[in-house]
């Protein structure tokens, strides 16, 4: 089966810092793809890329198999790539509306802005999302974090993603909209979405995730499956590098014998 | 009809009535400050602010530095400043006051006045503010200059160009038809001006009802329909009320009796003739129509807000935001040349103190109407209202006899005031 999106020993650096090194990853269709790691451990870097927000300086980006050419976040959604950053990306002083159509407005036939048919649509996907969702007027700035959380993500469901890449999803929601969040990945993953999910929360990763790409000072120390690995196992991958049996060493890790016995 | 209206709520309260209006609360306390403010002046002055002619000039007075602010809106939304555009201004002045007075009468040969010099000089001075200010908006997005120092050095830059160009001589008289934009020397006449305040009353229902009735295709809530007709009413009757005062101001006798005279006609006996609308209040009018149209119902309006409010969420979204800068600012310079054609032909010649400190009567304009420095808010009207608020404020205290000094003491604490007003509201409101 040809992965839906293979990162090939793709490298970024800044000003001579090695952000990420010959880092490799894949993520085939319904699949969730873990990335842990510390912070500063090159994993929202390496995403960067996918999302068009960084280049990468070497190394190769295959999308269904084919090299892909991705130089702008605008590249990254021709190829139905969508990004929740952890920040969310939200215009603060704009509705909702146009904060999930930003970019991509909806115009009338003259080429105006048409916000009453935006709004509409808001109102159909939030009915989906987030029924309780209410204030269509106000600023996004108004909004509670779940609230503002789920324009973030309505913003990357509506344009039939194909790839979803989603920045700590769940680091400023409480427990119902953790709850949330979790329920509608399972829900795109049944649609055949592939996944990739940066995130701190091991316990987290082991619920939600199929495979998990651990890095460190911009290496993949290897790639396991985490139905294969206990959660003391991934510590170990994030804090020294030491991959368990049965992960998938990468240039990262330390002894990559014991892996191969 | 009564049934809508009654269906909200059993017992209309006055309270009620007036929050379905669904009035911008902060539009209506500026223009309350506005109207105390003309009130308390024509009370001072025993009515001789709100008479025609004052109204008049005060409008003519205002429209230069109200074009400029309408750019200086776009300017502040993006978190940037723009402090050159009274420089700019007189680069552009100087510019078409070249076109006019050498190079289409005596390089061209077309002699002074001919038809062809008007347009050819407001394109000179259109381009002249294009391109420079385009190449501020390239050096500040693209080299990432900070906007306040590129346009620091504009401010010198721009005022000294001009004076080269010009080797500091006073140019004029300008062109006849160039002058038509300069206030009283070009007016519409009563019919040509209550024919555009009928045009603008048709245009303002129009909008209205079509604001309305997409609202009802997308089963949104509307208001109730007394309250769209009363609308209406005010902005139909603040419209014609406009036109009229403006029509009531009599061109004086003398005056007239040149104009039959010039084309070789006797002034008949007790005839009167109103100015009417200003083609410089024209001008203004149709720039803030554009200018709002632009910032509300255009995707270029929408990513200039969306970039003020966060820019990184813009350059995330695919917008280009190195040249949506260079497009503000090429706004920004195109509006300060279309002020040059009114400031220049308003005073019937170029000089070289032209638009002297109007950057800072510009952005105290803008950030009195509610523009704030943070980026991400703002609005054209504000902005508008804001320059007529000072322009009032300036020639009111002129009438009453203030002293110089003592008038820019007021306006100072005015702008800071006003701001302080402005964050309390956002406060409260949460907005």
């Amino acid at each position: 089966m040809t992965p839906l999106v293979d990162l090939k020993e793709i490298c970024v650096s800044f000003g001579g810092i090695h952000a990420v090194d010959h880092a490799s990853v894949t993520l085939y269709p319904g699949e969730v793809v873990g990335l842990l790691g510390h912070n500063g451990a090159g994993k929202s870097t390496l995403i960067k890329v996918l999302s068009g927000a960084y280049r990468a300086d070497s190394g190769e980006i295959l999308i269904d198999g084919k090299p892909a050419t991705i130089q702008s976040p605008r590249d990254a959604r021709d190829y139905n790539i969508e990004t929740i950053y952890q920040t969310l990306a939200l215009a603060d002083n704009l509705d909702a509306a146009s904060n999930l159509f930003l970019g991509r407005e909806l115009v009338t036939p003259l080429g105006f802005v048409d916000d009453d048919a935006m709004e509409a649509e808001t109102r159909k996907i939030m009915g989906r999302l987030n029924p309780n969702f209410r204030k269509f007027k106000a600023p996004v700035k108004a909004l509670s974090g779940g609230q503002r959380q789920s324009v973030a993500i309505a913003r990357a469901v509506y344009f039939n993603a194909r790839i979803l890449i989603m920045d700590e999803p769940t680091a400023a929601l409480g427990v119902q909209e953790t709850k949330m969040v979790t329920e509608l990945i399972q829900e795109l993953k049944k649609q055949g979405l592939g996944i990739f999910l940066i995130d701190h929360d091991i316990h987290q990763v082991k619920e939600m995730c199929d495979r998990a790409a651990v890095m460190k000072n911009g290496q993949v120390v290897g790639t396991v499956n985490v139905d294969k690995v206990s959660e003391d196992d991934l510590l170990g991958m994030i804090i020294l590098g030491k991959c368990p049996p049965g992960a998938i060493p990468g240039p990262g890790a330390i002894n990559p014998e014991v892996a191969a016995a | 009809m009564l049934e809508t209206a009654m269906s909200g709520s059993k017992t209309p309260t006055a309270r009620s009535m007036f929050s379905a209006l669904q009035l911008d609360t902060r539009l209506l306390g500026m223009i309350g400050a506005f109207v105390v403010l003309c009130l308390v002046f024509d009370f001072v002055t025993d009515g001789r602010f709100l008479t025609p002619r004052n109204v008049f000039n005060l409008t003519i007075q205002t429209v230069s530095v109200a074009i400029m602010a309408t750019g200086m809106v776009f300017v502040i939304v993006t978190r940037n400043i723009d402090l050159s555009v009274g420089s700019l201004l007189a680069t552009c002045s100087a510019m078409m006051a070249m076109a006019q007075t050498l190079v289409t009468p005596e390089w061209l040969g077309l002699g002074l006045n001919h038809p062809l010099t008007m347009p050819v000089a407001i394109l000179v001075g259109l381009t002249t503010g294009l391109v420079i200010g385009g190449f501020h908006g390239w050096l500040i997005g693209y080299l990432g200059i900070p906007a306040f120092i590129v346009t620091l050095g504009g401010l010198l830059v721009w005022r000294n160009v001009a004076w080269y160009l010009t080797n500091g001589q006073t140019i004029g008289p300008l062109d006849e038809n160039f002058q038509l934009f300069g206030g009283i020397n070009g007016t519409l006449g009563e019919s040509w001006s209550w024919i555009v305040g009928v045009i603008a009353v048709a245009a303002a229902v129009y909008v209205l009802f079509q604001a309305r009735r997409a609202k009802i295709s997308h089963e949104f809530p509307v208001k109730p329909l007394w309250a769209e007709v009363v609308l209406g009413m005010i902005i139909s009757g603040t419209i014609l009320g406009f036109i009229a005062v403006l029509n009531a101001y009599e061109i004086p006798g003398p005056r007239l009796k040149r104009m039959f005279e010039a084309r070789g006609e006797v002034l008949p006996d007790g005839f009167t003739a109103g100015y009417g609308l200003p083609v410089s209040v024209l001008v203004l009018i149709i720039v803030a129509v554009v200018m709002t149209m632009i910032a509300r119902r255009t995707r270029l309006g929408r990513y200039i807000f969306a970039a003020g409010g966060n820019p990184d969420a813009a350059s995330l979204s695919g917008i280009n935001t190195r040249f949506l800068t260079v497009k503000v600012f090429a706004m920004m310079g195109v509006l300060c040349a279309i002020s040059a054609i009114v400031a220049s032909s308003r005073q019937t010649f170029h000089s070289n103190d032209i638009g002297t400190l109007d950057e800072l009567r510009v952005i105290a304009a803008a950030v009195i109407g509610g523009t704030a420095l943070s980026g991400g808010v703002g609005t054209i009207y504000g902005a508008i209202l804001g320059a007529l608020i000072m322009q009032s404020l300036q020639s009111g205290m002129a009438m009453v006899g203030v002293d110089a000094p003592l008038q820019n003491i007021v306006v100072g604490i005015v702008l800071v005031v006003a701001v302080l007003v402005d964050i309390i509201y956002r406060k409260r409101t949460g907005d």
